[in-house]
């Protein structure tokens, strides 16, 4: 496994540093929250992503993808965090996209996956219960009838809920409440009967939604996998979500962290920079320590979802709680270290700050992936 | 790089690696294959004795192979090869638990930097003495007046025409009561500005004048001493560099030694208990997990920033065989010793009051040895730059933040 970029990887990250600064600045961001826009993204700049091959990234040729591996999307997620970029890249070419393809049966995926990776159709995953990240504890059942089934529960937390076209849906066929058996993922339009969305204004002025199926009926074939083989699937594509997430909070922690480094080169008090204080070179120089390994950590996670799949439970939770961690503490500092203006919305680390607080909850928080790193580990 | 050649340069990897898996089979004693003491470390020198004929049999077969330093050049007895080999060795090592044959400050130390900065006399002194165990060395850096601020050290050599005479002291001087040299930064010019009058300097410890006593540290160990120079007279032929030059030898010598130190921890002479392995023998479990939740956090958040190092120092290595600069080999120091000393705190939590036995029955040699090191931890994050010289150093050198 690959702890250094080639030749290839290092032309798409500059490629994509340039594009989303040109393209999709913070500003964006603030604009997008500022004009109160519906769909929460840019679909003209979703285009532009998709036809950079980033929404096909990890597919495979055979569905229109680019195959370009995971790597590749991580550096693409890095570059997004940067510039705290919304877009459905997360949650429909990672996550849901992943789900077709590990999942899907081969009708599913030749009519889904060219269309995610076109661009042209969005998916979210309908996953979350409580306002904890406890992926089998799923109460919303799917019951048989006829020649389908009917969905019955409540999903908040859902990314993207309320602009995608597709709802991947976690549902309970049987088992116990918390039982990784029983589970079952089924595939519904977003504005189907028995279907309600309401979208929820979080924190990070990105987009979330309470579902509520009420007795949503539908077709045998909205199953996506082996009905009650559901966590299977569900697992390795969390954990593909969790290694994306954390890359994209890498993006985000150096971005946050070499403003900071820049702030402090600057600002002058005491008739002297900042930055020269001992107290303030020692907090920031720990942070750059902690940025290298989170570095390692990252690119080793990117690489196991290709090439070891066996290890990447064990390095999505490290990779995930690690990053949780730093973009906890290069936020706090961000702001701390900018003084007083570090508290203005003029700022925009606060919307660093904001964004690092969502990220850090999406798929498990660090007290989640802690517990499953000591578990893996057999204490 | 083109995609054959790269299959040929794995393919002539694999070779390679099969025949020092083979050659270590055959050659390295079973007693050479568990796990060793703090005694029977051989160090070399010139008063020194193998701790048994085995020790000695396979000292003398790696260092006839030249994998003592399989690294250096063959010229001075090295075994002269590439990085990526030195590491197959050091992997099937440690995969054979094969010991090191030679312990040596000269190897870790001295020798990187003489290779690069001696001229090639004391290149063939030095160099081929290390490997071949007859030379041991000390290191004279810190003074009693100088830690942190090394370069305000005082010990001075005054230039005498044919000789340098040597007057001062340096301390922390590890094993020096039982070396044969010491390498030092001595001030050649007392009135230039502080790190421009330093000179690199190798004294022979048989000389008249040098004298060393040993100092007992908390952890019970007296390994440090402080060494006096009286009236030294040293070659002028034992300069290393140019005079008044010392200090970039010097910088360039605790490269060697901080990357040293980041690594201890995982080639320690003593048995080093894996923390999660002494909470299975000492801790309650419920339902298979830790049933104490603070340490099984504490537990957890040490296991994930080792796991990190680990992946860091691999990172380090590609970079290297890649030729990529980055930041990361001059954060491994503060955060591998900082790891080091969270390791033993936590043992030592781990074990409640069996960890704290400082010697006689009660106590199995474990116990005894876990004490021993969480005493001797504490000098990991002050020895070759304490964790705030290197915090000093990242903000200077890779945060280019401005000095005061």
């Amino acid at each position: 496994m690959a702890l250094v970029l080639n030749e290839e990887q290092r032309f798409l990250q500059d490629s994509a540093r340039e594009f989303l600064a040109n393209n999709a600045p913070v500003a964006s961001l603030r604009q997008l929250r500022d004009s109160r826009d519906p769909l929460g993204y840019d679909p003209e700049l979703w285009q532009q992503m998709a036809g950079l091959g980033w929404a096909s990234i990890i597919l495979p040729e055979a569905y229109g993808g680019l195959d370009f591996g995971f790597t590749g999307l991580g550096i693409v997620m890095e570059e997004a965090g940067r510039t705290l970029t919304a877009s459905p890249l997360f949650a429909s070419a990672v996550v849901a996209a992943s789900a077709i393809l590990l999942g899907g049966n081969e009708a599913q995926k030749n009519e889904l996956l060219p269309e995610i990776a076109a661009g042209r159709l969005t998916l979210a995953l309908a996953l979350e219960e409580s306002h904890h990240h406890r992926p089998s504890q799923i109460e919303t059942t799917a019951a048989p009838r006829g020649n389908g089934f009917v969905i019955s529960g409540s999903k908040s937390f859902v990314i993207d809920g309320h602009s995608a076209d597709k709802l991947l849906v976690v549902a309970r066929s049987g088992g116990e409440t918390e039982a990784e058996e029983g589970l079952s993922l089924f595939l519904v339009d977003r504005e189907a009967n028995g279907v309600s969305v309401q979208r929820t204004i979080m924190v990070d002025s990105r987009n979330a939604a309470n579902v509520v199926f009420d007795n949503m009926e539908v077709d045998a074939s909205a199953l996506v996998g082996e009905l009650g083989q559901g966590w299977g699937v569900l697992e390795p594509v969390l954990d593909r979500g969790r290694v994306a997430l954390a890359a994209e909070m890498m993006g985000l922690s150096l971005e946050a962290f070499e403003r900071t480094v820049e702030y402090l080169k600057e600002r002058e008090q005491f008739g002297a920079k900042i930055g020269s204080f001992q107290a303030l070179q020692h907090r920031a120089a720990h942070i750059q320590s902690q940025l290298e390994l989170c570095r390692s950590v990252i690119l080793q996670a990117l690489s196991a979802v290709d090439e070891a799949p066996d290890q990447l439970p064990l390095l999505a939770s490290l990779a995930k709680a690690k990053l949780n961690q730093l973009a906890k503490l290069v936020t706090n500092e961000a702001v701390q270290m900018h003084g007083g203006i570090g508290v203005t919305d003029e700022l925009e680390i606060g919307f660093f700050l904001k964004r690092a607080r969502v990220a850090m909850q999406v798929f498990g928080d660090t007290g989640f992936h802690k517990d499953r790193y000591a578990t893996l580990c057999g204490y | 790089m083109n995609a054959p050649a790269r299959r040929d340069i794995v393919q002539d990897l694999e070779q390679f690696r099969s025949d020092v898996r083979q050659w270590l089979e055959e050659n390295c004693p079973p007693s050479q294959r568990q796990p060793i003491t703090p005694e029977e470390q051989y160090y070399g020198g010139r008063h020194a004795r193998f701790p048994s004929e085995d020790a000695k049999l396979w000292f003398e077969r790696m260092r006839d192979k030249g994998w003592i330093c399989p690294e250096w050049p063959a010229e001075y007895g090295g075994g002269g090869l590439g990085p990526q080999e030195a590491k197959i060795i050091k992997e099937e090592m440690k995969a054979l638990n094969a010991r090191t044959a030679l312990y040596s400050i000269g190897i870790w130390m001295l020798g990187p930097a003489l290779l690069e900065f001696g001229n090639e006399k004391q290149k063939q002194q030095h160099i081929r003495a290390i490997i071949n165990g007859e030379a041991r060395w000390a290191q004279g850096y810190s003074e009693p007046g100088s830690g942190s601020d090394l370069a305000s050290l005082q010990c001075r050599a005054e230039d005498k025409g044919d000789h340098f005479l040597v007057n001062g002291s340096k301390i922390w001087t590890t094993a020096a009561d039982k070396c044969d040299w010491i390498f030092c930064l001595v001030r050649t010019d007392p009135k230039a500005k502080k790190q421009e009058g330093i000179s690199f300097l190798l004294i022979d410890m048989d000389d008249p004048g040098v004298s060393t006593t040993p100092i007992e540290l908390i952890s019970g160990e007296s390994e440090f001493c402080q060494t006096f120079f009286d009236n030294v007279k040293v070659p002028k032929d034992n300069l290393v560099g140019e005079l008044n030059k010392g200090w970039s030898v010097a910088k360039a010598l605790l490269v060697h030694e901080r990357k040293l130190m980041s690594e201890l921890g995982s080639d320690s002479p003593r048995e080093v208990v894996p923390p999660s392995t002494a909470a299975r023998q000492y801790l309650p479990f419920a339902n298979g997990k830790v049933a104490d939740a603070q340490l099984r956090s504490e537990l957890v958040d040490y296991d994930m920033e080792m796991h990190a190092i680990g992946l860091t120092h691999f990172r380090t290595f590609e970079e290297k065989i890649a030729g990529v600069r980055s930041a990361a080999p001059l954060v491994m120091k503060y955060v591998g010793t900082e790891a080091e000393k969270t390791r033993s705190e936590l043992l030592l939590a781990i074990m409640g009051s069996r960890g704290l036995g400082w010697e006689g029955e009660g106590f199995t040699q474990p116990e005894l040895d876990t004490l021993r090191l969480w005493a001797m931890s504490k000098a990991m994050t002050i020895a070759g730059g304490t964790s705030e010289i290197q915090l000093n150093v990242i903000a200077k050198n890779v945060l280019q933040l401005p000095q005061s």
